[in-house]
């Protein structure tokens, strides 16, 4: 390019000139070139270091919450205290007092002890929530009356915190006694004492003792409500962008639906939820809380990501698939529901599943539907009360103990894995199924 | 992909909306309600676990709305699908009362379940700071009286602690809190920011001639920068103090408890946050916390009258009870029986308005 300007500079008095100032200007624009790559660099440099700050931060308060200390205890099933009357009756199993088994296995553990504030001190070395995992290994197998066996039982948040951070001197003893301190290192040394894998994360629902939460119930509401935002936002979502795309004759007023459709989708999400709280709970009558609810607002939301994306998608099959399947005299629906729809799928369901990933994490618009709650019991079904993960998180991130900071960020984990996983499914969708034209 | 298939699925979707939509939900509800303040959210959800771990009834179900949007919710109507009880971390006001009876909320049971200390605490590695009422004030206020002693008031000038109490420390003055929205925020600024502002006889004289001049003149937080709103999270206040040992934080006595290793609460008046100071009412800034329940839907929802008898049993909310734990400072021995003993006869409650 700058030998067609030197030629036709050549015949003017001030030669070269073009050609001097190109040249002379060259290492600047070099220079400049490299700085603009550079700051690049530098930025995406600042956003990687930012995630790994964040997802070492995450993972290294996390995974103390995988692991959980628990203490193991001989319990003698006693027959006077689980069945006084022998009849083997759920109800009177099920009322039991479980806990005299514990404090009598506790005692027999530590004679010495008998001053009576001693003695309640002993008692809370072991989770408040034991003695119901007592009371279902009996309710699961009432042969176990009258025998004796070792039982893995948590023990209480202040003993698990403390083991966490008795290395940081300001910590001390935290809120153990010294007394309670000794029994448990004492507990330790004859190996009673031991950090096991945390079941009850995976297997319990909200609890107010960090021992006994888990993220069952709130993995269950999102998996409800999940479920009913793909039912009604995938197919109403397609629907809509086939009409548009294939159907619809470009008016005013399809101009007018696409404005609002690209408008719909910069909402911000608290919005959807009043309009949740107004249209189907105080005018349709839904329950609060339920993942129905939860599930209709949060396809509300996705919906515009939805229809979108499978417009893009619509868009990108070669007008020549259809002029082939038309003539060869396939009618209008036939080529749209045999040919385009097919090859436009895959970039509908990359869509859809996007759609759903953001929904998995909105926590706003369910604040307004009652979402935001302590729900103890596993949703049963769409119109069960129940929470979602973020919520959990959110909730869990508000409480006091400190044991519930490593539960936040496990559950963190827990919501981040599931969303890496629907992104890494919509790009196989797409690696495997799309087609370039 | 069958396009029958599609269309018959939308069909079905939209016909199962209509249906669900026209089916009555009012018709039974068997878990308790309740909604209310983030401040008394982890006492209600630990008793709401309690009684469903030990009752054949279902755990009741607790939202977190904060004090007014719980009312807002509360205060709608009579019925199944309205709340059975909502949690206050103040007093119900004449309006919300007047909302109630409006909307047919004829009865209610107001019951007080003991109290929350609020801390001004400060890092650990940081000096423990000795602070009166006045001294709160004259560092928080948008606008202070008039240093030479007459009346009228100037724009807060203060931008150290020693600027508004020599014996403080020079430290720049910073002051996590929480936002307007907060019941934790309107406990603070009637209880420490009114308390130092009665303090100035002017001002005091003037409750009696402008009240409205005289909440302006107490409750204004100044906005200069020196108060920092920090969210409703308290946890987010704790770690943000641990970095900035220069700062101080407003929150509530069970973040203290739970972080004692990390942050220490600034004497008020001479007296430290303790357990024991503010069940006495020794320390000054301290707040009743509530609950309030639908006597008309007592017998309707099953569990509500267990569920108020656990909530005030001893093994609950008394001075070794499990609530206390939780960081609840329980009421006195003698308010605290005659509260559970009108809570037994479901006395309903009657404003000073009525």
């Amino acid at each position: 390019m700058s030998e067609s300007n030197h030629s036709g500079t050549t015949s003017m008095p001030s030669s070269k000139r073009a050609f001097d100032i190109v040249t002379d200007s060259l290492g600047k624009r070099y220079a400049a070139e490299k700085r603009f790559r550079i700051y690049g660099i530098v930025s995406i440099m600042l956003a990687i270091a930012f995630l790994l700050i964040l997802l070492v931060s995450i993972v290294s308060k996390g995974l103390p919450a995988f692991t959980y200390t628990q203490v193991q205890l001989p319990i003698t099933y006693d027959e006077t205290v689980v069945d006084p009357e022998g009849g083997r009756d759920v109800d009177t199993l099920s009322r039991a007092n479980y806990s005299a088994l514990i404090k009598s296995s506790l005692r027999e553990l530590f004679p010495e002890v008998t001053e009576r504030s001693e003695l309640r001190k002993l008692n809370k070395i072991v989770s408040s929530g034991a003695d119901f995992l007592l009371r279902n290994r009996i309710l699961e197998n009432p042969d176990l009356i009258g025998t004796q066996e070792q039982v893995w039982l948590p023990v209480d948040d202040e003993v698990d915190t403390y083991l966490l951070l008795k290395d940081n001197e300001a910590f001390g003893t935290g809120r153990l006694s010294e007394s309670q301190v000794s029994w448990v290192n004492r507990l330790i040394q004859d190996g009673k004492m031991e950090n096991r894998f945390n079941r009850t994360f995976f297997t319990a629902s909200d609890s107010r003792e960090p021992e006994s939460a888990g993220i069952l119930g709130a993995l269950v509401g999102s998996a409800l409500t999940l479920l009913i935002t793909l039912i009604i936002s995938f197919p109403l979502g397609v629907a809509a962008a086939v009409y548009l795309e294939e159907f619809a004759p470009k008016n005013r007023w399809t101009d007018l639906i696409e404005v609002n459709i690209n408008n719909l989708a910069a909402v911000p999400s608290i919005i959807f939820g009043l309009l949740g709280l107004a249209v189907f709970i105080n005018f349709f009558g839904l329950p609060r809380s339920a993942p129905l609810v939860g599930g209709l607002v949060l396809s509300l939301m996705t919906l515009p990501t939805i229809i979108i994306a499978s417009r893009a998608s619509l868009k990108s099959v070669p007008p020549s698939i259809r002029e082939g399947a038309l003539g060869i005299g396939a009618s209008k629906m036939q080529t749209v529901t045999h040919h385009v729809l097919p090859l436009a799928l895959p970039g509908m369901m990359t869509g859809t599943i996007i759609g759903m990933a953001q929904a998995l994490g909105e926590t706003a618009p369910l604040l307004m539907i009652g979402m935001v709650a302590f729900i103890v019991e596993v949703p049963g079904g769409i119109f069960d009360s129940a929470t979602v993960l973020p919520v959990q998180i959110y909730l869990w991130a508000d409480s006091p103990e400190r044991a519930f900071v490593a539960l936040t960020s496990a559950t963190i984990m827990v919501l981040l894995t599931f969303l890496i996983l629907m992104n890494g499914l919509a790009v196989l969708l797409r690696k495997r199924f799309e087609k370039r034209w | 992909m069958n396009n029958k298939a599609i269309f018959a699925l939308v069909g079905l979707v939209s016909a199962s909306i209509v249906g669900i939509s026209t089916q009555a939900f009012a018709a039974s509800r068997d878990n308790i309600s309740i909604v209310g303040s983030s401040t008394v959210y982890p006492f209600s959800t630990t008793v709401a676990e309690q009684f469903g771990k030990s009752t054949k009834f279902k755990t009741p179900k607790v939202e977190s709305t904060g004090t007014g949007g719980g009312m807002k919710l509360f205060c709608k109507g009579v019925g199944v699908d309205t709340p059975d009880m909502t949690n206050a971390s103040r007093r119900i006001k004449d309006s919300e009362y007047q909302q109630c009876l409006d909307n047919g909320v004829k009865e209610i049971v107001e019951v007080k379940i003991g109290y929350d200390g609020i801390v001004i605490a400060n890092s650990k590695k940081a000096d423990l700071l000795d602070l009166t009422l006045k001294d709160i004030y004259l560092a928080l206020a948008k606008d202070i009286p008039n240093p030479d002693g007459s009346e009228g008031t100037i724009p807060n000038p203060h931008k150290t602690w020693k600027d508004v109490n020599s014996a403080l420390p020079a430290d720049k003055i910073e002051v996590l809190g929480p936002p307007p929205t907060s019941g934790t925020r309107d406990a603070f600024v009637e209880l420490a920011m009114e308390g130092g502002c009665k303090k100035f006889d002017w001002i005091k004289a003037l409750k009696k001639s402008d009240k409205s001049a005289y909440k302006t003149q107490c409750h204004t937080i100044r906005e200069d920068g020196a108060y920092i709103e920090a969210g409703e999270n308290d946890n987010l206040i704790v770690q943000k103090l641990e970095a900035n040992p220069k700062a101080l934080g407003i929150f509530g006595y069970s973040f203290l408890d739970q972080n004692s290793d990390i942050v220490q609460g600034s004497k008020v008046g001479g007296v430290n946050p303790t357990f024991d100071a503010i069940a006495s009412g020794d320390y000054p800034v301290s707040r009743a916390l509530y609950f309030y329940a639908k006597k008309a839907h007592i017998g309707v929802i099953p569990g509500m009258k267990e569920f108020l008898a656990e909530f005030t049993s001893e093994k609950a909310w008394g001075p070794d009870g499990y609530l206390s734990e939780k960081g609840l400072i329980p009421l006195p021995d003698n308010e605290r029986s005659g509260m559970a003993s009108s809570v037994n006869n479901l006395d309903a409650l009657k404003l000073a308005s009525q």
